[in-house]
């Protein structure tokens, strides 16, 4: 019990910023058009895509004999970088189409 | 010390653009801007990372530079090729491979986190040490579990889609699903307890996979957009994870959001279909109720229509409704699709399009594909409109469409697809499907539709018939 108490306490700006993001996450896709769904859902994928940072940080922090580390770090750098880039440029072609059609 | 503080105001820039990014994307006239806006707010938290971020404890700057460069190339390079050169109509894969990609990364960053921890723990195996970290090894542990649930799940969810993995289960699966998360959570509650048992991890990441492979196996095609949009909000939390574990206020921010949108965007999507997440979920469509529920077999004739006919009747039509489906979607017949409005609507016919929510694999699939081809945004009707519509309609032409049209969604209490909001094309005066044969639609369930009087059928592949279609009406 004093444990959780404690843990609250001592992370309550993080508790804070979690539960303001839930109800701003819900609240500005409430109003979405089915039309965008598609994109929108591969807009959302790119910004999760912000898993990167921690592996940039493992990866930079990684001691160079720790090769489990390394190994393990790059490749997440590798696979948070496809999701970014890869996340944003399909979002980006799908809406492209959008545009073009908006005279 | 300024650097610490241009990383915290990089941090604040990242998470603002994500909001507003986001909020942008869910209006059609600022969507890409906000695409952009997020993709810059992106780049600045991750360069800002890259340069700027100093380890709390040490005070270090981050080194393996030459690493970290080659990882982001690499990444970039393939992500930009594989997202440039992906079809349009296999966007759904794409979003899901990518999907698995970031739930992958999030478990390796677990897995290189507690690997760092326990050495310390090794080196120091006090209690007092233990009851610090714990917090630690918790988000750790929460964070591997619904990372590699994501990846396994997405990875599957892709195969599926792409026709690579075939649905599969078996009696009790269910069962044996809740079993394997129970234990994979029982197994990390006491890891969180005893950190020092740290091969448990590993019992973890192996349950979670399997889960995850488990969880997505059982559930029909038709279905893995909400399962596609699930996994996006988990891996959204897996992110969130490394949030708390750095103290990271962007990726907490970023996560956060995309969890929560996520889960709204999967409730939403069950919404258009009528269904609820536990009923997707746990699947009415799964293997049993295929083979069970599609019951009431049809009996009865289906009839043929030639190509020059079709042609006739619609060319003579005064309003036309053409329904896409997934089948215009493989064959990549969006453009045809656009020709032939064109040449009916140079020939006085009222040419417009029913697009059912959940028409394709994904809710707006049908939508950014004709939009690909510069189909006119006003003759996209949504459900409701066209459903008002269809009564004044001369012909319906289905393209590929099946389970979107199927009236045993509102006649038959055991079907699997009962309850689901449809297009009643069959008030319209006549209905023409194209389809490559009579094969069930995803459900997997037969469609009475086609059985119909007024129903008429014309096999082949979308593209190819459109493309005769028009010749036909242009000879007429």
């Amino acid at each position: 019990m004093n444990q959780v108490l404690n843990f609250i306490s001592t992370n309550q700006q993080i508790i804070y910023i979690v539960i303001l993001m839930i109800f701003v996450g819900i609240e500005i896709i409430e109003k979405v058009p089915s039309v965008l769904h598609t994109p929108l859902m591969s807009g959302a994928n790119a910004i999760h895509g912000v898993v990167i940072i921690g592996a940039i940080i493992v990866m930079g922090k990684a001691e160079s004999d720790n090769y489990l580390a390394l190994v393990l770090g790059f490749v997440a750098v590798v696979l948070g970088t496809l999701n970014v880039v890869g996340g944003f440029v399909v979002t980006d072609r799908m809406l492209e189409m959008f545009k073009k059609k908006k005279k | 010390m300024i650097q610490q503080q241009l990383l915290t105001v990089c941090y604040l820039i990242g998470s603002i653009t994500f909001i507003l990014g986001l909020k942008m994307l869910s209006n059609p006239a600022s969507a890409r801007k906000g695409n952009l806006v997020a993709a810059a707010g992106m780049t600045i938290a991750i360069f800002g990372t890259i340069f700027l971020y100093k380890d709390v404890e040490s005070g270090e700057h981050l080194h393996n530079y030459l690493w970290i460069f080659c990882g982001l190339s690499i990444g970039g390079i393939i992500g930009t090729l594989a997202a440039k050169k992906v079809q349009m109509t296999a966007m759904p894969e794409m979003v899901s491979l990518f999907n698995g990609m970031g739930g992958a990364c999030a478990a390796l960053i677990s897995l290189v986190e507690f690997n760092h921890l326990s050495k310390e723990l090794a080196l120091n195996p006090n209690p007092d040490f233990i009851y610090f970290i714990q917090p630690k090894v918790l988000i750790i542990v929460v964070g591997l579990i619904i990372g590699s649930v994501s990846f396994a799940g997405s990875m599957i969810a892709w195969g599926k889609l792409n026709g690579k993995v075939k649905d599969f289960s078996f009696k009790g699966q269910n069962i044996l699903n809740l079993m394997m998360l129970a234990f994979a959570i029982g197994t990390a509650a006491y890891l969180v307890t005893n950190p020092h048992h740290s091969i448990l991890l590993y019992v973890i990441l192996a349950l979670s996979l399997l889960y995850g492979i488990f969880f997505v196996m059982p559930i029909g095609g038709a279905d893995m957009p909400v399962v596609i949009s699930l996994l996006n909000s988990f891996t959204g939390v897996a992110a969130a994870c490394g949030g708390f574990l750095y103290d990271n206020k962007v990726m907490l921010t970023g996560g956060i959001l995309v969890g929560a949108a996520g889960t709204l965007l999967t409730i939403l999507m069950c919404k258009a279909m009528n269904r609820s997440l536990k009923n997707v979920l746990i699947g009415s469509f799964g293997g049993n109720a295929t083979a069970s529920g599609g019951g009431a077999s049809i009996e009865g004739h289906h009839k043929e229509i030639s190509l020059s006919d079709a042609a006739m009747v619609m060319s003579y039509a005064t309003k036309v409704m053409i329904v896409p489906g997934y089948g215009l979607a493989v064959a990549q017949a969006q453009h045809a699709c656009h020709e032939l409005e064109k040449i009916l609507t140079e020939k006085g016919v009222e040419v417009k399009y029913a697009i059912h929510p959940v028409a394709g694999r994904m809710p707006g699939h049908m939508n950014v594909l004709l939009a690909e081809a510069d189909v006119s945004y006003d003759n996209l009707l949504e459900m409701e409109q066209a459903n008002d519509e269809f009564p004044t309609t001369d012909v319906v032409l289905i393209l590929g469409a099946n389970d979107v049209v199927n009236p045993a969604a509102k006649t038959d209490p055991t079907s699997p697809i009962y309850g689901m909001p449809i297009l009643d094309v069959e008030l319209a005066k006549t209905v023409i499907v194209n389809k490559r044969s009579m094969k069930p639609g995803y459900a997997g369930i037969e469609n009475e539709l086609f059985f119909k009087p007024k129903t008429s059928m014309l096999f082949g592949d979308a593209k190819k018939v459109l493309q005769d279609l028009c010749s036909e009406i242009k000879n007429l």
